[in-house]
């Protein structure tokens, strides 16, 4: 048996991958909701805060601004908010993400849905695809900065405690999604 | 009122910082498991064939909500001291807008793209590295649209204090609302599956 599997081609060695560890189909999106919101309620029962990921974000890049330009960071009230700590990187936004990306990969592992690759439509092309990632990341950045947080911390937190902002913040996201939805129908479909 | 804990001084910076990290495999391990970390499964809310997001969001919503709100009937949690984001309702409305033009180009939020990038997806990664640029980008142009960014301050402001309604009524309809919302949901998938099916490649 070892030797046989020594000499399977590299398709093959894949092929038999897949059979033997398929991925396993996502959970029903209403038991995955509860989980979320259960989570969300013990960041509130816990810390008295919600979730969030481009706070976290933002505390790096005003980080490394500081430590490239310390100056230029001084005089901006932006990066002042996020360098406030002795150490700004010890941060709760910044732990909280970075057990996101451990807890997402653990997942995938016990579902066999770590590797690497490209998801996108079935007509568009890989550099394409890869172009338009970072342009959406790029605004998706600067507009959660424009309305204070992003999904996370803005629609979840937010549209739990039934804020204002936050609801009318996540109407727009959907709004503004369905706005260039069909112009952009060829990336998704 | 025993809750918040934090809040109350039951543990420190220092173990809050753990809770953080917990909390966070969490929240990472259940957007992965509602699929999450893949663009097509998101955007698919855009087409209507697969409208996951809008019900995992609004019962992620919905638990949250009513854990609060009975909680704190019950006073067993202080609702006043949980962190309250103001609102500067203009700003917000256009941010929300920007974000939902770059969730159609880009297929991601900031944090399921962190999910997505941890999982191996290169288009998700590449998409982080845009968060980054895009807040940096909005640090270096803060000084030139710090007025439009704090215009139209209203303060700490509920949907219910805005309505002039009681918390428990605006509860009860956001309750109603998300559950004709998911069989609406529903409905628009049946629709849209068979126009759709066996679409949205993943590429190796």
């Amino acid at each position: 048996m070892v030797e046989e599997n020594q000499f399977r081609s590299e398709e093959s060695t894949k092929a038999f991958h897949k059979e033997k560890f398929p991925e396993q189909p996502y959970w029903n999106p209403y038991i995955a909701g509860i989980g979320l919101g259960l989570v969300l309620l013990s960041a509130f029962v816990l810390m008295g805060r919600g979730l969030g990921a481009s706070g976290a974000i933002s505390t790096i890049v005003a980080t490394g601004v500081a430590k490239i330009a310390p100056n230029h960071a001084q005089s901006n009230e932006f990066y002042q908010n996020y360098l406030t700590n002795e150490n700004p990187l010890k941060d709760w936004l910044v732990f909280e993400v970075l057990g996101v990306l451990f807890g997402g990969f653990i997942s995938g592992i016990f579902a066999n849905r770590v590797k690497f690759k490209i998801v996108k439509g079935p007509r568009i092309t890989n550099s394409t695809r890869m172009i338009f990632a970072v342009l959406g990341g790029i605004m998706m950045g600067f507009g959660a900065k424009l309305a204070g947080g992003c999904t996370s911390g803005q629609a979840l937190t937010g549209g739990a405690l039934l804020n204002l902002g936050s609801w009318a913040f996540m109407l727009s996201v959907f709004a503004g999604g369905y706005l260039i939805a069909y112009l952009f129908r060829r990336f998704w479909l | 009122m025993i809750a918040p804990f934090y809040k109350f001084g039951y543990f420190g910076e220092e173990f809050s910082l753990i809770i953080a990290f917990l909390i966070g495999i969490a929240f990472g391990f259940f957007l992965e498991r509602a699929g999450f970390g893949s663009a097509d499964k998101l955007a698919a809310q855009f087409y209507f064939y697969d409208m996951r997001v809008f019900k995992v969001m609004f019962t992620a919503i919905i638990t949250a909500m009513l854990g609060v709100f009975f909680l704190g009937a019950f006073g067993l949690l202080d609702i006043n001291l949980i962190y309250f984001t103001p609102t500067f309702l203009i700003p917000q409305i256009v941010g929300g807008f920007i974000l939902g033009f770059g969730f159609i180009l880009g297929g991601y939020c900031p944090g399921t793209s962190v999910v997505s990038a941890s999982t191996g997806r290169i288009d998700g990664f590449l998409f982080l590295i845009g968060v980054f640029i895009g807040i940096f980008i909005y640090g270096e142009l803060y000084p030139l649209i710090s007025n439009f960014a704090n215009s139209t301050a209203m303060g700490k402001q509920t949907l219910h204090g805005f309505l002039h309604i009681p918390y428990g009524v605006a509860v009860f309809a956001v309750v109603l609302i998300a559950v004709a919302g998911f069989s609406g949901a529903t409905y628009l998938e049946k629709k849209f599956n068979s126009k759709f099916l066996g679409r949205g490649n993943e590429a190796e």
